[in-house]
Order: structure tokens, then C-alpha cells, then sequence
């Protein structure tokens, strides 16, 4: 398939297109600008609808309703905007609505800077609102899979009626790299939605799109067959990228933006001898246990590097439970850690086993 | 397997560095490298100094942010002052002399000082600058066939622009030559 030359954020809107989605609202805000820039002006050229919304909170609750009355949709926005977002995700949550949320990160908390981050892990895998309920969080590391994941977010948001974030950073969605785009679907080719709140002549009862449930035994049920549902996606949706960690005496895990980072310091290591993998979640929740447990037989120890002050290396240890010591690197505000930094703690790691080795020799 | 290229490209914003970057990066892009073009971005834009970092690469390219590049294009003082010590042994400087006067050499270093603004300047050339110092990058390492790049070039053009491509070739044959 031939190539084309794209930043992550026009490759992810077109592919995003290229799904089937029709409904895109959105408020403008750095690094994700490109994204709703490319939206606006191709969405109409497909049919679709392109709206700014005149804030983060109307465009969520846009989403709602165009989820609701069965469209693909998506909106997107970076770190502040998301946080405005999360009431509307809350809802969509409850009302079991698909819909897909991209948060482009920025350095946080508060307005923060504009520079790439990862520090809205915790908020987009545990706390995205209120309420007990989760999102499918996809973490895409290369332009490619910005658009593959795109691509793929609304079949799965489709799928288990919830809403799906990805979470980039300005990193991924600034630069450029060459890419295969999907194929395009017609939206008309796309499976029913029984549930949709669409006009059907008074042919079968109204369907409603809803979050509020009164009797608390009603709203204790719904969400005890949602959290099946998320059983269900636990078992089947977790995916992560395993490179060189079959072997590996040290395993990085690292996602996004930061496995990159990661894995030129890998490389670097195995240069010299150091037997270091990495494990990239491309899925952050669903957590990737199963590919972290694989590694557990060769791993001495466990390195998470993250551009924020220490969020994914909570999961990590949750998966390891003690059996292995695991560090953390991270570089906040902003700062993109360099291979060099990162091959420094490798460094550091493999001297303690070494010393730990000798020591048991004596 | 070729050398995998890290160049980083720095200047004012308005020099043409994101461009020049681009043009490489759409040169690897034919010839089917691994490639992978990452520029600042933000309030550093406007006024301030502008840079892009560019990887050709025939191996998955890791961090896409050049931290030791083997090859910087450097178009003013700051930013040559900013990174000439982040050049690894071995690698390559291009700077433009116009714009920077004081060319601290390194002895682990080649450097080509060329006057890349003025050189523009004098040909009626306007704001080649950018051009003229990509091909003297282009003649020091040959990252691609001489038609790849042309092609390139082209694609990089925006349509409303597409009359300028004869002056860029012309810029980059004079920096080939400088």
C-alpha cells in the first residue's frame, strides 16, 4: 500500500473518517489543533459534520447525542479539555453510548505548557469521571498506529457500547512519519444499532438514552452487567508490543511517546551487552497483564519509564505483586527523556544484579 | 544498509527549517526508509528559534526527538551555539556563515560553512537560504538519488506554490556547488 508523508494528528483524523465516523465537535487547543483543523476541512467533503463547539463541555455533550442517535463520532482535545470532558464521559458511560475521545497531552496540572506529557494516565484509566466505570484507553506509538488504532476504536466502542479513548501526546501528534491508511467504510455498510434513538414510525417501543436511575437496586444491576462487559474486554481486547523482552534480564515498560524513548535505550543496552526488552502496552486499560506475566520467567527486574511523575508503574507493580523489584524514570512538565538518560538506570540496574550475582558467588 | 542520518535542523522561525526537514524526510519516504520528522512547536515559533528533528533510518526508528545528531544544519548563532557540542564525533555541521559569525570549530567535527543566506540573496532567490544549505547536506551525504529528491521537493511544494520548485532546485544546486 503506498505511503504518505503525515502528522499524527491528520493521520489519525482521516483514518478516524476512513472508519465511518461523520460527527466530529470539538474546541480548538494546542498540541491537538491539526486534528480538528484536518477534520474541518474534510469531514464535509465525506458527508459529515464538522462543528466547533463553543466549548469542551458542549462538544462531549454533542457526542451524547449524536452516539445516541447511532452515529460514529468523535471529539478530541488535550489535557485541560479533557478534564472538562469528563462529566460528558461519565455520562455516555452510564448511558452505555460508544464514541471515541482522543486526548492529545500536554504537560500538566492546570493549563500546564503545550509540551508533550503523559500524565493523564491515572485520569484516562481510573478516574476519566465520576462513577463506577471505565473506557477502553489505547496508548498508539508511531503515526501508523495513531491511524490503525483510530481505525479500530470505533468497531470496539461499537462493539461493547463504551466510550474509547486514545491517549497520544504532543510528540505523537506533532511529528511526521509515513503511513498506510485503512481503507474507507461506508458509514450505510456499517452493523445496526438496535438500541439507537432514531425515528422508526412507531414500529417497536422508544428507545431511551439515559444515566439516571433512581431506584438504587435498577442503577446496582446496570452496573454490575456493565462491569461484566468489562470482564468480557479484559479477556479479549488487552494488547501489547513485546520487543526483545523474551530473553530479557531487565523489562522496560513503557507506552506511547515514551516507549520510543525506551526502546532506542533497548538497543543501546543490548549493544553493550545488557540483556534489557521492552513490554509496550498498547492498550492501558485494559491492562496488559498477560504480556507483562509472560516476561516474569527471565525478568530480574522491571524498569517503567513514563513522561509524568510515576502513574503506569502502579499497574505495572499490581501485575508484578513484589515477585521482582520494579523502578521508575520519569520526566514531567514536558521534558521527553533522552535514550541516553534512560540507558543510564539500565546501567545502574544491571550493576546491582551484577553485584547482587557476585555476592552469591562469594 | 546505509547510515541511519539523525540531522537536526535549527534557526528562526521563518527560515525554512520545518521545510527543509520536510523535504528530507519525504526523500526517505520514496526511497522506503524508515523516516520520522519531529518539530518544535508552540510560542518558540513566533519570533523565537524554530527546530525539527529528522531520522532517516532502515530500522524502526526509536525516539523520534534527535538528541546527538550525526548531522546539524545550523541557520543562525543561537541555535549553532545551542547544539554544536550535541553533534556526535564524526558527524557533520552545516552552517549558514551569513547569520553566524562566530564559527567555534570542533576538531572531531567537519564543518561547512556556507553563506547560504547571502549565496540566496545574490541569485534573486529570496528566502532560499533553507534550500542552498540542504544541498550542500545533500552533496556532503548523498541521502538519496538526485531524482528522489526533486521528487520530494515536489510533493513538499503546496500547489499554490508549485512555481517556486525551479528556484528551489536552482538553490540547492548553488549550495551543491558552494
Amino acid at each position: 500500500m503506498e505511503k504518505v508523508l503525515m502528522k499524527g494528528n491528520e493521520a489519525l483524523a482521516e483514518s478516524a473518517m476512513r472508519a465511518g465516523c461523520r460527527f466530529f465537535f470539538g474546541y480548538p487547543i494546542t498540541p491537538q489543533t491539526e486534528l480538528a483543523a484536518y477534520m474541518s476541512k474534510n469531514m464535509p467533503k465525506v458527508g459529515g459534520t464538522y462543528l466547533q463547539a463553543e466549548s469542551e463541555v458542549a462538544a462531549i455533550n454533542m457526542v451524547y447525542g449524536a452516539s445516541a442517535a447511532g452515529a460514529r463520532v468523535m471529539t478530541s482535545s488535550s489535557s485541560p479539555g479533557i478534564s472538562l470532558k469528563g462529566e460528558g464521559i461519565s455520562y455516555m458511560a452510564g448511558a452505555d453510548l460508544p464514541g471515541v475521545i482522543i486526548n492529545v497531552q500536554r504537560g500538566g496540572p492546570g493549563l500546564g505548557g503545550i509540551q508533550p506529557s503523559q500524565s493523564d494516565y491515572f485520569q484516562a484509566t481510573k478516574a476519566t469521571g465520576h462513577g463506577d466505570f471505565q473506557v477502553v484507553v489505547y496508548a498508539p506509538s508511531t503515526v501508523q498506529e495513531m491511524a490503525d488504532i483510530a481505525y479500530e476504536a470505533f468497531d470496539v466502542a461499537d462493539k461493547y457500547r463504551t466510550p474509547v479513548m486514545i491517549l497520544a501526546d504532543g510528540m505523537l501528534g506533532q511529528m511526521m512519519e509515513p503511513v498506510a491508511l485503512p481503507q474507507p467504510k461506508d458509514p450505510a455498510d456499517l452493523p445496526e444499532k438496535p438500541w439507537a434513538c432514531t425515528g422508526h414510525g412507531g414500529k417497536r417501543p422508544h428507545n431511551v438514552a439515559n444515566s439516571l436511575y433512581l431506584t438504587a437496586d435498577a442503577l446496582e444491576k446496570l452496573n454490575v452487567e456493565r462491569f461484566q462487559r468489562y470482564e468480557a474486554i479484559k479477556a479479549a481486547e488487552q494488547r501489547a508490543e513485546s520487543y526483545l523482552a523474551d530473553d530479557a534480564d531487565i523489562v522496560l515498560v513503557a507506552f506511547g511517546a515514551s516507549a520510543r524513548v525506551a526502546r532506542s535505550a533497548v538497543n543501546a543496552a543490548r549493544a553493550e551487552g545488557i540483556k534489557a526488552g521492552l513490554v509496550r502496552p498498547i492498550t492501558l486499560w485494559p491492562f496488559p497483564e498477560k504480556a507483562l506475566e509472560a516476561t516474569i520467567a527471565s525478568a530480574k527486574e522491571y524498569l517503567v519509564v513514563e513522561m509524568n511523575m510515576g502513574q503506569m508503574v502502579e499497574d505495572v507493580r499490581l501485575c508484578i505483586e513484589g515477585r521482582r523489584p520494579v523502578e521508575f524514570y520519569g520526566r514531567c512538565g514536558g521534558v521527553i527523556p533522552t535514550p541516553a538518560e534512560v540507558l543510564e538506570q539500565i546501567r545502574a540496574i544491571q550493576g546491582r544484579l551484577n553485584d547482587a550475582q557476585e555476592k552469591e558467588g562469594e | 544498509m546505509e547510515r541511519e542520518l539523525q540531522i537536526l535542523l535549527a534557526g528562526f522561525g521563518g527560515q525554512g527549517v520545518l521545510f527543509a526537514g520536510k523535504c528530507i524526510a519525504y526523500a526517505g519516504l520514496m526511497d522506503g526508509r524508515e523516516v520520522s520528522w519531529l518539530p518544535s512547536y508552540g510560542p518558540e515559533m513566533r519570533g523565537g528559534t524554530a527546530n525539527c528533528s529528522v531520522t532517516l533510518s532502515d530500522a524502526p526508528i526509536g525516539s523520534p526527538l534527535v538528541t546527538a545528531p550525526n548531522v546539524l544544519v545550523a541557520l543562525n548563532q543561537p541555535s549553532y551555539d545551542k547544539f554544536v557540542d550535541e553533534v556526535v564525533p564524526g558527524g557533520v555541521i552545516i552552517a549558514d556563515t551569513s547569520m553566524i559569525a562566530d564559527l567555534r570549530l570542533r576538531d572531531d567535527v567537519e564543518c561547512f560553512g556556507v553563506p547560504a543566506t547571502q549565496i540566496a540573496e545574490d541569485n534573486g532567490l529570496g528566502k532560499g537560504g533553507n534550500m542552498v544549505l540542504l544541498g550542500k547536506l545533500y552533496e556532503v551525504t548523498k541521502f538519496c538519488d538526485w531524482d528522489t529528491l526533486v521528487e520530494g521537493l515536489r510533493h513538499c511544494i503546496p500547489a499554490s506554490k508549485a512555481h517556486l520548485l525551479d528556484n528551489n532546485i536552482k538553490a540547492i544546486k548553488l549550495g551543491m556547488e558552494a
